[in-house]
């Protein structure tokens, strides 16, 4: 906790360690930057906040119209089951699809890591890493996508399976969580291709972190979709 | 990756965690996403599967956060700023659920009535 701080302010010290209420009164009234993290970092916070109202927003939507429907829910452990080597295995797509994700948000981890410690060329490693499990990731949505559209004749107004509003639910949360997933892999490769110029030399690696927070929001955000749509 | 025997240069005002650390997370949520999984292989029903789903959803989601994205070591200050006004969104969902119920007791009364 000591070591956390940035050295840009002239508090004592005394203050400054003190992470209690008082330093929390202290945080908001004193004569300075209330929030001691680079302000690129804490954008990022508050982005990721807004965020989170938004997916809370399409989930709370969808559990609305899943009380509300008339005609029984469809059954996602089989709508998303797949039958590999003449075994048919529920759900399995998205699983796959899952351990994909939390492996991206290890090897990020570990991107942000190597960068404080100053080693460049591991942090391009397991920042490029980081992208390609996270196109290997859309490239697995696009394949589900397909699945769905081409041969169950799922839409965004109905479906064989049961009630018209899995459609809608569907293609609006895994979209917008896929969109996510593309914009972080192009947020990556750019910051990555930055890391590896050496534009950060003088800087420092506070970005690496920054575009970490994105990183495991996403994943973060999936951990409830996938429990909320997938498994429920 | 034997990033133990030597000291490692930090950006200043940065806390370094090991390498380790960060595995053994990455091993945790693994585990927890294929218990969460199980649960549906096995296809259990009721209230064990709401309970062991909700679980594993919200240790993985406090993992995520706590330790990947280095909440746990963030001053109360910004812990606020992010557990605070989500707050609002669990009056939101509950609001919806009681709106959900009452569409659904709309539909079926006309229903039954048609």
């Amino acid at each position: 906790m000591k070591e956390n701080m940035p050295p840009t302010e002239n508090r004592n010290t005394e203050q400054k360690n003190e992470d209690n209420w008082q330093g929390v009164v202290r945080d908001w009234s004193a004569d300075k930057q209330t929030f001691d993290m680079p302000w690129g970092k804490l954008m990022m916070w508050i982005f990721l906040l807004s965020d989170t109202f938004i997916f809370s927003i399409f989930l709370t939507g969808y559990m609305n119209v899943r009380m509300s429907a008339m005609d029984s829910w469809p059954n996602t452990s089989e709508v998303f089951a797949l039958t590999i080597a003449g075994h048919h295995i529920p759900l399995v797509l998205i699983a796959i699809m899952t351990f994909v994700l939390i492996t991206s948000s290890g090897t990020m981890a570990m991107a942000v890591n190597f960068a404080y410690r100053g080693d460049k060329k591991k942090t391009v490693y397991f920042m490029a890493a980081t992208a390609l499990l996270g196109a290997l990731f859309v490239g697995m949505q696009a394949f589900e996508w397909t699945k769905l559209i081409v041969e169950e004749g799922v839409r965004p107004w109905g479906n064989p399976m049961g009630a018209a509003q899995f459609g809608a639910a569907f293609f609006m949360i895994t979209g917008f969580h896929g969109m996510h997933v593309s914009a972080g892999v192009i947020y990556l490769a750019v910051v990555a291709r930055k890391v590896a110029r050496g534009d950060y030399e003088k800087k420092g690696y506070h970005i690496v972190e920054i575009t970490g927070l994105y990183w495991h929001f996403v994943d973060l955000v999936w951990v409830f979709i996938f429990a909320f749509f997938y498994l429920w | 990756m034997n990033q133990s025997n030597v000291q490692p240069q930090a950006q200043e005002g940065v806390k370094l965690h090991p390498i380790s650390l960060y595995l053994k997370v990455w091993v945790l949520l693994f585990v927890l996403s294929t218990l969460s999984y199980l649960v549906d292989y096995f296809q259990l029903q009721g209230g064990l599967r709401w309970s062991l789903i909700l679980i594993f959803m919200f240790l993985k989601a406090g993992f995520i956060l706590a330790i990947f994205m280095h909440v746990t070591w963030e001053r109360i200050a910004l812990k606020l700023v992010l557990f605070l006004p989500p707050l609002a969104i669990v009056v939101l969902i509950v609001m919806m659920a009681i709106e959900g119920d009452y569409t659904f007791l709309n539909r079926l009364l006309s229903f039954i009535s048609s």
